[in-house]
């Protein structure tokens, strides 16, 4: 499959006070068309600079990064964030309607998709509703709803589920599981939880601690589409885990151990 | 419970007015002070059957009207554009800190100065009592605008305008209804010093002329008509408030 997503020797530093602080350092990958990659990692590893650099929130210090356009009306990418981002002061229709708003999309089309993506996320009949008045796993339904509405080359996402509960996690990994399989869009996905990356992945890739370089990537050849329950009593996916967490222990000891 | 306390709230005003009327009829405090409400509504109603209250109300009233958004206007786009761009804050945060601790009543004489006996002086003073509490607060509203919400508004190719209008304006919203509530409590005070300088109509000039011609009811009729002005400006104020911010949890 052609490739998507290309970073090459990609690093990123921030000037502090006494010293130059290497977020990223010299990071290459190529994510083909379709994945869903997820990167894992320990906290301050620079994963989420990583993917605010993606979504041109950030500036690169040095090296390339670059998606693939396929089709010109579309954006390059769009983000689900961590936390509350959806905008208190719009409804959820809004919300949802957002970026295909600013993008100048027509309004008979914008009905069409935002209906579509609220509905599938379980949020049309709260169309009206402003966010105070949703749970935090319905805000973040929202954003992911918003997200993919937008109709983007690339979907990027900044530990979306990190601040739900166990419950409310699982049940919306599946739904947008459910939702990607649509149109299997390209995925960089970001967590700190090797559950969720498994779950949810097709190419894993651990970083180390900061500096942020790669440590491995693996594929996830587990089947789709997937079902979370199912997928948690495959004996592969303990294996998976088990060898991913083998990757990352020594960085989490690491960095907790720079930490203190 | 909710009655009760409302009620409350109404007996002390009456309790003051009933006391207040006994004394003056008893002869403990002096009509010449403190004339006797009943006297005051007299008075009242004398003067809105003449037409004379109207005049004075309407001539406010309009002063209050232009000067709110002369002022108003360009201290909300200003403060906004402030909030956004660091460099236009830091460039003119100075001239504000600076100018804003004058009292602006000192300035009514500059203001007769610059702008003659006539209407604009009204209005430029009213202005400036506005200009102050909305440009700073609409400064400090975006300010506090959590930072996600301009990295949502980037990342889904809003424009500076429409950065302008879908998050600085609504996220500030809330703030720039309070300095629009100061605004005009500060446009009250000022149209009633100017009008008492050099004016023939309006209600600080009705407070004044009666001071002149010893006429202490239409004095207190005039401070009366103030204070209710400012009471329905209150209100409409948090009407629009619960209008413009159905969003907000607590209104």
């Amino acid at each position: 499959m052609s490739t998507k997503i290309a970073l090459s020797n990609l690093s990123k530093s921030f000037p502090s006070r006494s010293a130059v602080i290497t977020a990223i350092d010299n990071v290459s990958l190529d994510i083909s068309s379709g994945t869903f990659c997820v990167i894992v990692g320990p906290s301050g590893c620079g994963k989420t600079t990583l993917l605010r650099i993606a979504a041109g929130l950030e500036n690169k210090t040095s090296g390339e990064f670059s998606i693939v356009r396929e089709d010109l009306r579309r954006p390059l990418n769009a983000m689900v964030f961590q936390g509350d981002s959806i905008f208190p002061w719009m409804s959820v229709w809004d919300n949802a309607a957002y970026g295909l708003k600013m993008r100048g999309v027509g309004s008979g089309e914008i009905r069409e998709i935002v209906s579509h993506y609220l509905d599938r996320t379980g949020l049309l009949r709260f169309s009206e509703y402003f966010p105070h008045q949703l749970s935090g796993g319905m805000r973040q339904r929202v954003s992911i709803a918003r997200a993919f509405a937008n109709d983007p080359e690339v979907l990027l996402m900044d530990e979306p589920f990190s601040a739900l509960d166990e419950q409310n996690k699982l049940i919306l990994q599946e739904e947008l599981l459910r939702i990607w399989e649509e149109h299997k869009k390209t995925v960089l996905f970001i967590t700190h939880s090797v559950d969720e990356a498994v779950t949810l992945g097709d190419k894993i890739v651990v970083m180390t601690a900061s500096p942020g370089r790669i440590k491995a990537v693996v594929d996830i050849d587990l089947p789709r589409p997937r079902n979370i329950l199912e997928l948690r009593r495959d004996p592969k996916f303990g294996k998976l885990v088990f060898q991913i967490w083998g990757y990352l222990r020594a960085e989490v000891d690491a960095a907790r151990a720079r930490a203190s | 419970m909710f009655f009760g306390e409302r009620l409350i709230g109404i007996i002390s005003p009456l309790l003051l007015l009933a006391v207040w009327e006994v004394f003056v009829r008893v002869g403990w405090i002096s009509p010449q002070f403190f004339p006797a409400p009943s006297s005051i509504v007299e008075a009242l109603i004398k003067l809105s059957r003449s037409g004379e209250l109207w005049l004075n109300v309407s001539a406010s009233l309009r002063r209050l009207v232009f000067g709110f958004v002369i002022g108003g206007v360009p201290a909300l786009v200003l403060g906004i554009i402030m909030g956004l761009s660091r460099p236009i804050r830091l460039f003119i945060d100075p001239l504000i800190a600076s100018t804003y601790p004058i009292p602006k009543s000192a300035l009514l004489p500059l203001v007769l100065l610059i702008f003659g006996l006539g209407e604009n002086s009204k209005i430029a003073m009213v202005a400036m009592g506005v200009f102050y509490p909305v440009i700073m607060n609409t400064v400090t509203g975006v300010l506090q605008i959590p930072k996600i919400y301009f990295d949502v508004g980037a990342n889904f190719g809003a424009s500076r305008w429409e950065i302008f209008r879908t998050v600085a304006l609504p996220g500030a919203a809330p703030f720039i209804v309070t300095g629009i509530k100061l605004g005009i409590g500060m446009g009250l005070i000022l149209i009633a010093i100017a009008e008492m300088v050099g004016a023939d109509s309006g209600l600080g000039y009705m407070i004044w002329n009666a001071w002149q011609l010893m006429d202490v009811e239409t004095m207190y009729v005039g401070l009366l008509v103030i204070a209710f002005l400012g009471f329905v400006f209150t209100l409409l104020l948090d009407e629009l408030e619960r209008w413009l911010l159905p969003w907000r949890k607590t209104i």
